[in-house]
C-alpha cells in the first residue's frame, strides 16, 4: 500500500513540555464550546438560543440584585469544590460532598431546632462548627471503609450520599417536622441569632462567602506551602515514590476525605443557616455534584476554582432566569453542568498532548 | 400470597435492571476501562424507551432505540475518555451528570404518564409448583437477559474474544505488542456497556414500572457499578449479586405492604446500606479482589 493511499488520522502525541498557555485558554475555551453545544440543543428544542444565553451567561452580571445573588450561590460551591480539590489531587475521589453537605445542614439544624427559645451571638458560630463535624463524621465513615476495608470511596461516599438524603427526608417528615408548618416537610424557622450575619447590606450575601475565601486562602497555603500538602500531591501522582518515601497512604485518605467532609458540612451549615433560614428538601439541589465541576473546572488550583465557582454560579442564576424568561427547563443547567466538564476534559487533553495528523500505519514512526 | 411467594416470584424482574448494567459494566471493565457514568446511561436508556412506547413504538422499538441511544451516550465517554486520554473517573461523572439532564430534558413533558408493561411468559409444569412457582413466570426480558448472562459468561469463560478482551484490561501494552488493537477492542466493549444501560434503564422504565417519573433510576446505576466488584468480575456472581438487590428491594416492599412499621426512608435506604456492607466485606478481602480484579483498570493506554 502506498503512503499516499492511506487517510491521515489525528494522533496525539505527548508533548515536551506542559503547555501552561493552554491550561489557562483551556476554561475559556471549554465554556465557549460547552456554550456553542448546548445553544445548538436549545435551537432543537425550538427556544431563542439568543434570548437564552443572553439570561443564562449575561444578565446574572448585569445587575447588581442578580449579581449578589451569584455571589450568595458561589459561597457553598467555593466551599465544597476547595475541599474536594484537595483530595482529587491525592487521587482520592469523594464523589460523596452532597451527603456531607446534607449530614452539614442537618448537624446545624439541631441547635435552633432543639433550643427555639435560645439567644445570643454564640448561635450562628455554634451551628457551623457544629455543621463541619457532621459533614466530618459522615465523611469519616467513606475513609473508614476505604482505608480499613479497602472499599473503593467513590462507590461507598455515594451511597452514603443517598442515605443522606433519606435521613433529611425522614427528618423532614417524622421528628423535625414543623407542627405549624401545614404538613410540608419542613423545620420551623430559625431565630434571629441563629442566621450567618449580612456581609453586604441590602443583599442576601452573608459571612458564609468570606468563610470561603478564608479556606480557599488556606487551602493555597496547604496544598501550595506545607509539607502536608506536598505528601498528599505525591501520593496522587506516584503513589510508589510516596510509599517508598515513607509516607502513608492511609493517612492521605483520611486526610483527603475529612477535609472534603469538613468543607461540605460546612457549607450546608450555612445554607441553613443562611438563605434558608430552616432545614428544607431544597437544601439538597445537587451543590455537592456540580462542586465537583467546579473543582475540575478550576484545575483542582484554589485560585482556578475561585474562578469557576463564580461561573457555575452564574451559571445556577442565568439558569433560573431562562426558565422564567425563554420557558427553558431546569434539567438543561445539569445538561450545561455534564458538558462544560466533557469540553473541559477534552480541551485540557492538550495541556499535555499535542494534535498531530499521520498517515494511519501500524506502529508510529512518521 | 405470603411476602416469601411475593420475593420470590418478582426477585428475578427487580434483579434484571441492576444484572444488565453490571453485565455490561463487567465488559467495559474487563477491557480495563472504568466508567462511571452508568447512572446517566440508565436515565437515557429509559426516557428515549418510555417516549417510544408511550407514542406507540411498542418494547421492541422502544429497548433497540434506548440501547442505540445509550451507546451513543457511552462513545461520547469513549472518544473523551480512551481518544483524548482524559481522566476516568471525571468523564464518568461527567457522563452520568449529563445522562442524568438530558433524561430530565426529554422527559419533562412526560411526568406521572403510565405505559403498559410486558405480560408474563410461564413455563409449563414449572411455574405450578408452589412457592417457587412464581420464579417461572417471568416477561421476555428476564429470559432474554438470563440467557444474555450465561452467553456472556461463555465468551468469557471459553472464547478466544473473551480472552482478547481481557488481554487488553490485564496488560495492553503486551496486547498490543501482539497486534491486538487495543483502543478498538476498548470502544467496542465501552459501547456493549451501553448498549447494555441502556436496556437496564429500558426495562426499568416501560416494564418494571412502567411510569416516567425523573430521577426513577433512584441509583441504580451505581449499585450496578458495585456488583461488578461485588461479583469480582464474574458474570455468574454478578448474577447472584443482582438476585441480591432484587430480593432486598422487594422485601423493602413487601415490609410496607405487611404494615411493618419501620420508616419509608429506612426502607428506601436499604439497598445504599447493603451495597456499603457488603462492598466493605469484599473488599477487605484484599487477596480476592487482586486475584480476579482488572490489572489496568482506569489506565489510559499510550503506545
Amino acid at each position: 500500500m502506498s503512503a499516499l493511499s492511506r487517510p491521515f488520522l489525528p494522533v496525539l502525541v505527548r508533548r515536551e513540555y506542559a503547555s501552561l498557555a493552554i491550561k489557562l485558554v483551556a476554561p475559556p475555551a471549554a465554556l465557549g464550546l460547552a456554550t456553542l453545544l448546548n445553544l445548538g440543543l436549545y435551537l432543537l428544542m425550538g427556544r431563542d438560543p439568543v434570548a437564552v444565553f443572553h439570561a443564562m451567561l449575561m444578565e446574572p452580571f448585569l445587575s447588581w440584585a442578580s449579581f449578589s445573588e451569584v455571589l450568595l450561590k458561589m459561597g457553598p460551591l467555593l466551599l465544597i469544590a476547595q475541599g474536594l480539590a484537595i483530595g482529587f489531587r491525592a487521587k482520592v475521589f469523594n464523589i460523596g460532598a452532597e451527603g456531607q453537605f446534607i449530614l452539614g445542614a442537618i448537624f446545624a439544624s439541631a441547635i435552633p431546632i432543639w433550643l427555639p427559645q435560645a439567644t445570643g451571638q454564640w448561635i450562628w458560630p455554634a451551628m457551623l462548627v457544629l455543621g463541619a463535624l457532621g459533614g466530618v463524621l459522615w465523611a469519616s465513615l467513606t475513609a473508614f471503609w476505604r482505608v480499613r476495608l479497602n472499599a473503593n470511596e467513590i462507590l461507598v461516599s455515594l451511597m452514603l450520599a443517598l442515605v443522606a438524603a433519606q435521613l433529611l427526608n425522614y427528618l423532614l417528615l417524622g421528628p423535625w417536622k414543623d407542627p405549624a408548618g401545614f404538613n410540608f416537610p419542613q423545620s420551623v424557622m430559625f431565630q434571629y441569632d441563629a442566621m450567618v450575619p449580612i456581609l453586604i447590606p441590602g443583599t442576601r450575601v452573608n459571612v458564609s462567602l468570606l468563610i470561603a475565601f478564608a479556606f480557599s486562602l488556606a487551602a493555597w497555603v496547604f496544598m501550595q506551602r506545607s509539607f502536608a500538602g506536598y505528601k498528599l500531591q505525591v501520593g496522587g501522582l506516584a503513589p510508589h515514590a510516596a510509599g517508598y518515601a515513607g509516607f502513608n497512604e492511609g493517612r492521605a485518605i483520611w486526610l483527603s476525605l475529612l477535609i472534603g467532609g469538613f468543607a461540605a458540612g460546612l457549607a450546608g451549615a450555612a445554607e441553613v443557616a443562611g438563605p434558608l433560614g430552616q432545614l428544607q428538601r431544597s437544601i439538597s439541589t445537587g451543590y455537592g455534584y456540580a462542586a465537583i465541576i467546579v473543582a475540575y473546572l478550576g484545575g483542582l488550583h484554589p485560585i482556578g476554582i475561585i474562578f469557576s465557582a463564580l461561573l457555575m454560579a452564574a451559571l445556577y442564576i442565568g439558569g433560573d432566569n431562562a426558565m422564567v424568561s425563554a420557558n427553558l427547563p431546569v434539567a438543561a443547567v445539569r445538561v450545561f453542568q455534564g458538558s462544560l466538564l466533557l469540553a473541559y476534559l477534552v480541551s485540557i487533553a492538550f495541556v499535555r498532548y499535542r494534535l498531530e495528523w499521520r498517515h494511519a500505519a501500524h506502529g508510529s514512526a512518521p | 400470597m405470603n411476602a416469601l411467594e411475593f420475593i420470590v416470584a418478582g426477585m428475578l424482574a427487580a434483579a434484571t435492571p441492576f444484572l444488565l448494567a453490571a453485565l455490561g459494566e463487567m465488559v467495559a471493565e474487563r477491557a480495563g476501562v472504568l466508567n462511571l457514568g452508568v447512572e446517566g446511561l440508565m436515565a437515557m436508556g429509559a426516557v428515549v424507551a418510555f417516549i417510544i412506547v408511550y407514542h406507540g413504538g411498542g418494547h421492541l422499538l422502544g429497548f433497540l432505540a434506548a440501547g442505540l441511544a445509550s451507546a451513543a451516550l457511552s462513545l461520547v465517554f469513549a472518544v473523551i475518555a480512551l481518544g483524548f486520554r482524559a481522566n476516568q473517573v471525571a468523564v464518568g461523572l461527567a457522563i452520568g451528570i449529563l445522562g442524568q439532564g438530558l433524561s430530565a430534558l426529554f422527559g419533562k413533558s412526560y411526568e406521572s404518564l403510565t405505559v403498559k408493561g410486558l405480560p408474563k411468559l410461564s413455563l409449563p409444569w414449572l411455574s405450578d409448583i408452589p412457592i417457587i412457582g412464581g420464579l417461572f413466570a417471568q416477561d421476555v426480558v428476564v429470559w432474554l437477559s438470563l440467557a444474555a448472562t450465561v452467553a456472556i459468561w461463555a465468551i468469557f469463560a471459553y472464547t478466544k474474544t473473551g480472552l482478547v478482551v481481557r488481554a487488553v484490561g490485564e496488560n495492553p501494552k503486551a496486547a498490543h505488542a501482539l497486534g491486538y488493537p487495543v483502543i478498538a477492542v476498548r470502544f467496542a466493549a465501552v459501547a456493549f456497556g451501553g448498549v447494555l444501560a441502556g436496556f437496564a434503564g429500558a426495562y426499568a422504565a416501560v416494564v418494571y414500572t412502567p411510569l416516567w417519573a425523573d430521577g426513577m433510576i433512584a441509583g441504580r446505576g451505581w449499585i450496578a457499578i458495585a456488583l461488578v466488584v461485588f461479583g469480582t468480575w464474574l458474570a455468574s456472581r454478578i448474577f447472584l449479586g443482582a438476585c441480591l438487590f432484587g430480593a432486598v428491594s422487594l422485601a423493602s416492599l413487601a415490609a410496607q405492604a405487611t404494615g411493618l412499621d419501620v420508616s419509608s426512608q429506612l426502607l428506601s435506604s436499604l439497598p445504599y446500606l447493603v451495597t456499603i456492607v457488603v462492598l466493605g466485606i469484599i473488599s477487605s478481602n484484599r487477596r480476592l479482589l487482586k486475584l480476579n480484579g482488572v490489572a489496568s483498570l482506569g489506565e489510559p493506554f499510550e503506545q
